[in-house]
């Protein structure tokens, strides 16, 4: 058990499977406005930056793509704020 | 003899910095990602001028289902993950089983989603209804179509390796198969947030 967590896959696993909880719970108790949507915001960003680094093995190669798919990452939660930021006000 | 066992040992050698899998494969991904990036950005922003509606149909979704939806697909990105992993160490015998376990949450997401649009078509509901659902079922079918599209590359990989094609000499095309499924897990993790619970 302790051993498997040492691989950065198994790891990587257990936290989106418990960040996909928190989503859903989330949803459950009406969680809405500027507060639930930076947190289902931020829980996606960190689920997709560990399938970026630890699903698709982009911790070790080379920078440009690192920041490519992570900078993807940073650009469609960027617009989605804004966006709900636009319907907020 | 304290002095003689000082021995400077040499920097350890930079581990050379690797792409997994076939350079080609990352653009293909990298035009995926920016044409979903575009459909949720639309999305996003065709419901700033539709809040009500947006919020008001967006109940009437599964949040359950697609939740579930989105553990199958962290899951099955996981088992490909272990197949990469066996390969890489040569665990040759290791490689078809989870690539098959990959593929069956697959396909447990396409039975489920097939469940959610058949209750959703059973309503009456189309991409004509509204606006929310013309972005509902069109967002959520590019992405299924994404899944079959990786469930058969999954099929390919699994033929493959079943003839020993992916060890420690070669795993380039298991890899570039695994990054495509990967990219199919990360779109969804935008997705379901998106679609389904932000309000």
């Amino acid at each position: 058990m302790i051993a498997a967590l040492r691989n950065s896959a198994h790891r990587a696993w257990v936290v989106l499977m418990v960040a996909t909880g928190l989503t859903w719970y989330l949803g459950e108790v009406g969680a809405a406005g500027t507060w639930a949507i930076v947190a289902m915001l931020a829980i996606a960003f960190v689920k997709g930056r560990l399938v970026i680094l630890d699903f698709m093995e982009l911790r070790e190669a080379p920078m440009m793509w690192r920041v490519l798919l992570e900078g993807w990452l940073i650009l469609v939660s960027s617009l989605i704020l804004l966006a709900y930021w636009i319907s907020l006000k | 003899m304290q002095a003689m066992s000082t021995v400077t040992l040499p920097a350890p050698a930079p581990v050379d910095k690797r792409l997994p899998g076939d350079l080609a494969i990352w653009f293909f991904i990298l035009a995926e990602l920016l044409a979903f990036a575009v459909f949720f950005a639309t999305y996003a922003f065709a419901r700033a001028s539709h809040v009500e509606e947006f919020n008001l149909y967006q109940q009437t979704l599964d949040r359950n289902l697609g939740a579930l939806n989105t553990l199958l697909l962290i899951t099955g990105s996981w088992f490909v993950v272990r197949a990469v992993q066996a390969a890489h160490r040569d665990d040759i015998q290791a490689v078809p089983p989870n690539i098959l376990l990959g593929w069956l949450c697959g396909a447990g997401f396409l039975v489920v989603k097939v469940f959610e649009y058949a209750a959703k078509f059973g309503a009456g509901i189309s991409m004509s209804t509204n606006t929310f659902y013309m972005f509902y079922i069109s967002l959520t079918f590019f992405h299924f179509m994404h899944v079959i599209l990786g469930m058969v590359i999954l099929t390919v990989l699994w033929f493959q390796a079943r003839n020993g094609a992916y060890g420690g000499h070669n795993a380039h095309g298991l890899e570039s198969g695994a990054a495509y499924w990967h990219m199919v897990d990360l779109l969804w993790i935008v997705l379901f947030p998106l679609v389904y619970v932000m309000r």
